[in-house]
């Protein structure tokens, strides 16, 4: 009896979230809504572009898992941006996330699902070591991709079909050791990264060759990975006894706060320097952003930037999701409008089939120049790397403002 | 006639794995002639290969865990040294052997060796455990195999093979190419792995299994399992026997890594960690232990679920455990077993009619 019980209860749950996904599925044929998860509340307001026969944009991203914070952030930002484009009216999109939970054979599990859905071009995916799967999968089906946070080269390489809203890795650890030694930052310096993260690694490398080039004196040189990133003290002990004055972190911003945090408790106050991983941190919860205090970083967004497109974009992300967009949801939102902007060049229509608009994409993004939130004058090489000009911003009083 | 005769015959034994043959060979032209006339999704056709790669991963945890009654809770390490080997194999070989498929079969077979070796040189402490103090060493084995993946870096050029620990290469020709790269994984894998190729795996892993526990070796390992002191009182050299069962369910899941790897362009050591190991065991205990075509048939199915609940979006997780919970009460309900064995008597009592 007890155990038809457990089962009746558990067919209950079933059936009930069944209906639940019942309704989250009907969304999706009808449109952009199908994405969203019940609490985010924005299958409300994507409910009313409803099946406009527009262009399917398909993407995966991590929305389960470790790296869900990412994949949320992206598929937001190309929410807010597809429904601002078909309240416009002109050229209308179906946007449809799916899940890889950050792993390359659920990627490609993802991505045929698009496929069957009937992607016409793709967002790729959002981490590097899915879309260096999906990105294959991108070139052999001539689905044109344009990632909004992939960073990794091998994302592009190879494909000419494949795109990047992001900075590809190597260029971050170029313009990072550039910019520490042509303002003269710091004349020791340590570098602390996470030794199993493709992004930090990928940074981290071409950063320590370009050091050695323009005669930065690196010090100290420790690591740390997934297992380890609660407690940083052999790593600031080493960069404290080695008399570091700048401490260039190239990882993502939820182990800079616990380096910054423990830092601060062993007596350590050298400069930060940071990448675009680090942006995130002043919204963080449970961060005191006093800590955050003096740290540069280079980033394409600036989310208090009193550009009026970007303020639009911060205070409508905000209003729904109730939190302050990072670089990734940023770079989404571009990469829809790109999308807008190729699309309407090359006089595209949503009949075509997703190999007669890979064409027409790759002619328009090798020519074309994009203005967004994350950067004007943006430009892309035949390998599918952006070209735009990062700043390198300092927060004080809990902002970014500009360096110098 | 004749064959039908010597077919009921046969040993129990023997008619299992005869059945077990015939159920994977039919599902195999199944598929392949849907595939022909294009009724699979886009979904299904991408998950043939991995379907193929767990299924041996499935079968050779079962000799582990079902045959030799030992819970190994480090499968997906063997699984992560046949795909990083067995890669390395291959595309060190690209110019050498330009046909896909015997390069697909010398990196399968490299990395069932090597895998082979690994599970020997684990098995010599492992094996001198027993039930749970097995299961934690395995586990901590098959973290250590994940943590030397990801701070490996392979690369090839004129000169051969580059291998370093820790710290990127350096020395390597500018014409070279890095294979494997620290925690980036496997890049540019070439894409070679089939269908054909993973089910003639599946059938290989079968006949070797089913000869093992059909073979003299075999019925000594199932005896220390029922009874290791029985067994050794009878002269059965325990740790060979285990050994033996170890080795040939670490080269398989060797095997099944290499095909799993060879079918994604890009491949990281965290793939293959405690998660991966449990989802085997899973396939495993839902299938039965011992029953090989149980977890033939739990593999596939489990591999397909998660895909085939992407309409629940968010929920998607969540509704896979509990159909996994689910599935589980349900197999192990003595009211429904007794219901199923019911029917099954009354299908093979009507085939008796049917004969008389």
């Amino acid at each position: 009896m007890k155990k038809f019980c457990s089962i009746l209860l558990a067919l209950a749950l079933v059936l009930s979230l069944a209906a639940c996904g019942g309704n989250n599925g009907g969304s999706g044929d009808t449109g952009s809504g199908s994405s969203t998860s019940g609490d985010s509340g924005s299958g409300d307001s994507g409910s009313g572009s409803g099946s406009t026969g527009g262009f399917k944009i398909g993407g995966t991203g991590p929305l389960t898992g470790d790296a869900s914070i990412y994949g949320i952030a992206v598929r937001n930002g190309a929410q807010i941006a597809v429904d601002e484009i078909n309240a416009q009216g002109g050229i209308q999109f179906d946007l449809k996330y799916e899940d890889d939970a950050h792993d390359a054979e659920k990627a490609v599990n993802a991505y045929n699902a698009l496929k069957s859905w009937g992607m016409q071009i793709s967002m790729s995916s959002v981490t590097s070591t899915p879309a260096e799967a999906t990105s294959t999968m991108n070139f052999e089906d001539r689905i044109f991709g344009l990632t909004p946070s992939a960073s990794s080269v091998a994302t592009t390489q190879g494909k000419d079909n494949v795109f990047q809203m992001c900075f590809i890795d190597p260029a971050q650890g170029t313009m990072a050791a550039h910019s520490i030694a042509d303002n003269n930052l710091g004349s020791k310096i340590a570098v602390i990264w996470k030794n199993d993260d493709v992004y930090s690694v990928g940074i981290y490398e071409t950063f320590m060759e370009e050091a050695a080039k323009v005669g930065l004196e690196v010090v100290s040189d420790t690591n740390f990975n997934n297992a380890t990133s609660t407690d940083f003290s052999v790593q600031i002990a080493d960069a404290q006894k080695n008399g570091a004055d700048l401490v260039f972190l190239p990882m993502y911003y939820q182990p800079a706060s616990q380096i910054l945090a423990q830092a601060v408790s062993a007596g350590f106050t050298p400069k930060w320097f940071g990448v675009d991983g680090m942006d995130g941190i002043l919204t963080m919860e449970g961060f005191d952003t006093a800590m955050a205090e003096g740290i540069m970083l280079q980033t394409p967004f600036n989310a208090s930037s009193d550009d009026p497109a970007t303020k639009a974009f911060v205070e409508e992300y905000q209003s729904r999701f109730g939190e302050v967009p990072n670089q990734f949801a940023a770079n989404a939102y571009d990469c829809v409008y790109a999308y807008k902007q190729a699309l309407e060049n090359a006089g595209a229509t949503p009949d075509m089939t997703a190999e007669e608009l890979c064409g027409l994409m790759i002619e328009q993004f090798t020519t074309m120049t994009f203005d967004g939130i994350t950067g004007t004058g943006a430009t892309w090489s035949a390998e599918g790397a952006v070209s735009k000009q990062p700043t390198v911003v300092v927060i004080q009083d809990g902002a970014y403002v500009g360096l110098n | 006639m004749n064959m039908k005769k010597s077919f009921k015959n046969m040993r129990k034994s023997t008619r299992r794995s005869f059945i077990t043959y015939g159920f994977v060979i039919i599902a195999f032209i199944i598929l392949q002639i849907m595939n022909g006339m294009g009724m699979l999704s886009f979904s299904l056709q991408g998950m043939l290969v991995p379907i193929c790669a767990y299924v041996v991963m499935a079968v050779s945890l079962n000799l582990t865990v079902g045959i030799l009654g030992e819970l190994s809770l480090g499968h997906a390490g063997f699984m992560s040294v046949g795909a990083f080997t067995g890669v390395t194999a291959a595309m060190a070989l690209q110019t050498a052997i330009p046909f896909a498929p015997l390069r697909l079969a010398v990196g399968m077979a490299v990395g069932a060796v090597f895998a082979a070796v690994v599970g020997f040189l684990i098995g010599i402490p492992v094996l001198r455990l027993k039930g749970d103090y097995l299961a934690i060493v395995t586990l901590a084995f098959g973290e250590i195999i994940k943590t030397i993946f990801t701070n490996l870096y392979v690369g090839v050029d004129q000169n051969g093979l580059h291998i370093r620990l820790l710290k990127n290469l350096s020395d390597l020709a500018e014409d070279g190419t890095m294979i494997v790269r620290g925690p980036m994984g496997m890049g540019g894998v070439a894409k070679i792995s089939t269908f054909t190729a993973g089910f003639v795996l599946v059938m290989i892993s079968l006949v070797v299994v089913f000869n093992l526990v059909n073979s003299r070796a075999g019925r000594a390992i199932m005896s220390i399992r029922d009874n290791r002191i029985a067994a050794e009182s009878i002269g059965l050299h325990v740790t060979k026997y285990k050994m033996m069962a170890f080795v040939v369910s670490a080269s398989l899941a060797g095997a099944a890594g290499a095909l799993f790897a060879m079918n994604y362009s890009t491949i990281v050591a965290s793939k293959f960690d405690f998660n991966t190991s449990i989802l085997v065991l899973v396939f495993v205990v839902l299938g039965g232990l011992g029953n090989m075509l149980g977890s033939i048939i739990a593999a596939a199915l489990l591999t397909i679920l998660p895909e085939a609940l992407r309409s629940f979006a968010d929920y998607r997780m969540l509704v896979y455990a509990i159909v996994l919970i689910l599935v589980m009460l349900a197999t192990n309900n003595p009211t429904l077993r007794a219901w199923i064995d019911q029917l099954q008597k009354a299908v093979t009592g009507k085939r008796k009619k049917e004969a008389a």
